[in-house]
């Protein structure tokens, strides 16, 4: 098992914050919004070098979908900042007409995505998100990992010509990636070679596969990890590849399994080369109020419920 | 004036034909408000807006018009294709598959003249401020025209662009609301009445003004004066009193023709009360 360490832990939408800015230098165009979460999404340092580029719409989710679609006739790059729950699901209809359907070059840029969100509880703790958007035709999804990863994703999506969901959280984890990385939209990255079995994680999971990747080795299992952070479009040919070495799968997400990362994996599989798959997400579940951490445990989103999941499917493979 | 009144009469003659000709031809689609709309949409194209037919997504110092209530959409495509967007042989498409004529204005097919698609209701006014937005940021002081049905004011996304517009200062945005007072289920005062909407905007922060919007002089005159007021800190309300079927006498002020085609007995009592003035277009699909 490759080693990975750490010498500090940030949050996933600092990175954001900080691709932002870097986004809104690089290009004038880059125009952002938010609805009354101005220091959730931490855009301070685009407000503040940009005040002209920024748009303060209230709480009003919807009209703010609808200007942001509209500041792209106009050769505007927005990027929309307001919790996961509400940059979905709430505004749906409007993204599907005004922004997908339409081809709009819009950024919907969501954090506080999933149970991590803690104590504020199951209203807040969106666990659909993922597939929500990844439905909506032409949508690319992406859900990086670390501090790193977030500000590299939202540098690249800038360059990118049309909508996307980009979603991220609100703990500080571990930073782990290079800083220096580029990223490539839906392409996926190789975290650990192994032979045994693939844990394939996205999100703040990708760091508990690591975790889970260590355990494995001292029972004498070689995992090989890959990091998804674009969802769709999916990296099919390096999930195959993988799969066909290895012969089993695990999938890892802060998400409901119903609609995430794991059916996507799996609808590829049955396709392409039919694999013993475990999930490891919520099971058709509303969150509710606790510490990040209380709650990845509680609804089995740690290292060891990666493990066990590897176990178990180890156990399903062919003999 | 770049048109006589009569010019422009004849011209919403033309549309209203290809209207309930287009209704026809699929046996669907929504000619109540069409008709109500097509003195609105003459002026607005052919007299009031400043405007390409060699269409650009971005209109770079053009003025702008975004349809909110996109199920009225047999009237724009009538009239883009008289203004010159595309010929207008391709209204014999409307509905039909494979046609840039969905039933919906989109994007999506790349008809010229549509920049957002719109059908489900309550979007369009958040979509022309964000391009008025952005026409701010471009040092572009054209205008931005929008359309909204008054039963989609129900709807609440409206109320929340209405909100940002005057607060935010959007003065290059002049909406108009078709104001005839019915919806699919019936008039809207039995529906969920909107009540002093001239009130509402008022509180709201907008500079509201109230035209008829099947007299052709008066539409002109005050889309014109609407012109006028922008660029003083406030964006524009046109309260335009429409009756829907307006043109067709067995149509007009009943809710019933909200999404209703003609029959071929119908369609030929209506085109004998609408002259042809441009030339009708071939019913055979291009």
């Amino acid at each position: 098992m490759k080693k990975y360490t750490y010498t500090e832990k940030k949050d996933t939408r600092s990175g954001f914050g900080a691709g932002l800015h870097e986004a809104g230098k690089k290009n004038e165009n880059v125009v952002a919004l938010c609805a009354d979460l101005v220091g959730s999404l931490k855009m301070d340092s685009f407000i503040k070098d940009f005040p002209e580029r920024f748009t303060q719409v209230g709480i009003a989710e919807a009209n703010m979908i609808g200007i942001a679609a509209g500041m792209t006739i106009g050769g505007k790059i927005p990027f929309t900042g307001t919790f996961a729950n509400f940059s979905t699901g709430r505004v749906y209809d409007q993204i599907r007409q005004s922004v997908a359907y339409s081809n709009k070059n819009v950024k919907i840029c969501a954090s506080h995505a999933g149970l991590t969100l803690g104590e504020d509880g199951a209203t807040h703790q969106i666990l659909e998100d993922i597939g929500l958007m990844k439905m909506l035709p032409g949508m690319v999804v992406i859900n990086p990992c670390d501090y790193n990863q977030t500000k590299a994703a939202t540098m690249a999506i800038a360059e990118y010509e049309g909508p996307v969901y980009l979603r991220f959280g609100r703990p500080v984890i571990p930073v782990f990636t290079d800083p220096d990385q580029k990223f490539e939209i839906g392409k996926a990255w190789m975290v650990n070679e192994g032979t045994d079995v693939t844990i394939i994680a996205t999100g703040h999971m990708v760091w508990k596969a690591i975790e889970a990747g260590e355990k494995l080795a001292e029972l004498g299992i070689d995992a090989e990890i890959i990091n998804i952070h674009t969802i769709k479009p999916l990296d099919d040919e390096a999930i195959l590849k993988s799969v066909k070495k290895t012969g089993c799968v695990v999938t890892c997400e802060e998400h409901n399994k119903f609609g995430g990362l794991g059916e996507s994996v799996a609808r590829l599989l049955t396709t392409e080369l039919p694999t013993p798959q475990e999930f490891v997400a919520t099971n058709d579940t509303f969150g509710e109020s606790g510490t990040p951490d209380q709650l990845m445990s509680k609804y089995g989103l740690d290292a060891v419920n990666i493990v066990e999941a590897v176990q178990k499917v180890i156990g399903r493979k062919k003999a | 004036m770049k048109h006589t009144i009569k010019e422009l009469e004849d011209i919403a003659s033309q549309i209203r034909r290809d209207i309930v000709r287009m209704v026809h031809g699929c046996q669907s689609g929504h000619p109540g408000a069409s008709l109500g709309c097509a003195d609105f949409f003459t002026a607005l194209y052919f007299e009031v807006l400043n405007h390409k037919t060699d269409f650009t997504m971005e209109g770079k110092g053009e003025d702008l018009f975004f349809l909110s209530n996109g199920h009225i959409s047999p009237v724009w495509y009538s009239t883009l294709a008289h203004a010159g967007y595309f010929d207008k042989s391709e209204l014999a498409t409307f509905r039909k598959l494979d046609s840039r004529l969905q039933g919906h204005p989109t994007t999506h097919e790349h008809l010229p003249g549509i920049r957002i698609a719109s059908g489900s209701l309550g979007q369009g006014l958040s979509v022309a401020i964000g391009a008025a937005l952005a026409k701010k940021l471009n040092g572009d002081n054209s205008h931005v025209f929008a359309l909204l049905g008054d039963g989609e004011l129900q709807e609440g996304q409206n109320w929340e662009a209405a909100m940002f517009a005057p607060f935010n200062k959007v003065d290059h945005l002049i909406a108009s609301v078709d104001y005839n007072g019915q919806q699919i289920d019936g008039p809207t005062s039995k529906v969920l009445a909107l009540d002093d909407l001239q009130a509402k905007f008022e509180a709201f922060g907008w500079h509201v003004i109230n035209t008829d919007g099947n007299d052709m002089q008066a539409i002109v005159e005050g889309l014109h004066y609407a012109k006028t007021l922008t660029g003083k800190g406030k964006p524009i309300m046109n309260l335009m009193s429409t009756q829907m079927g307006a043109g067709v006498d067995y149509m007009v002020g009943s809710h019933k023709w909200h999404g209703t085609a003609p029959n071929d007995e119908q369609l030929a009592l209506a085109l004998a009360q609408l002259p042809e003035t441009l030339g009708d277009y071939n019913p055979l699909a291009p």
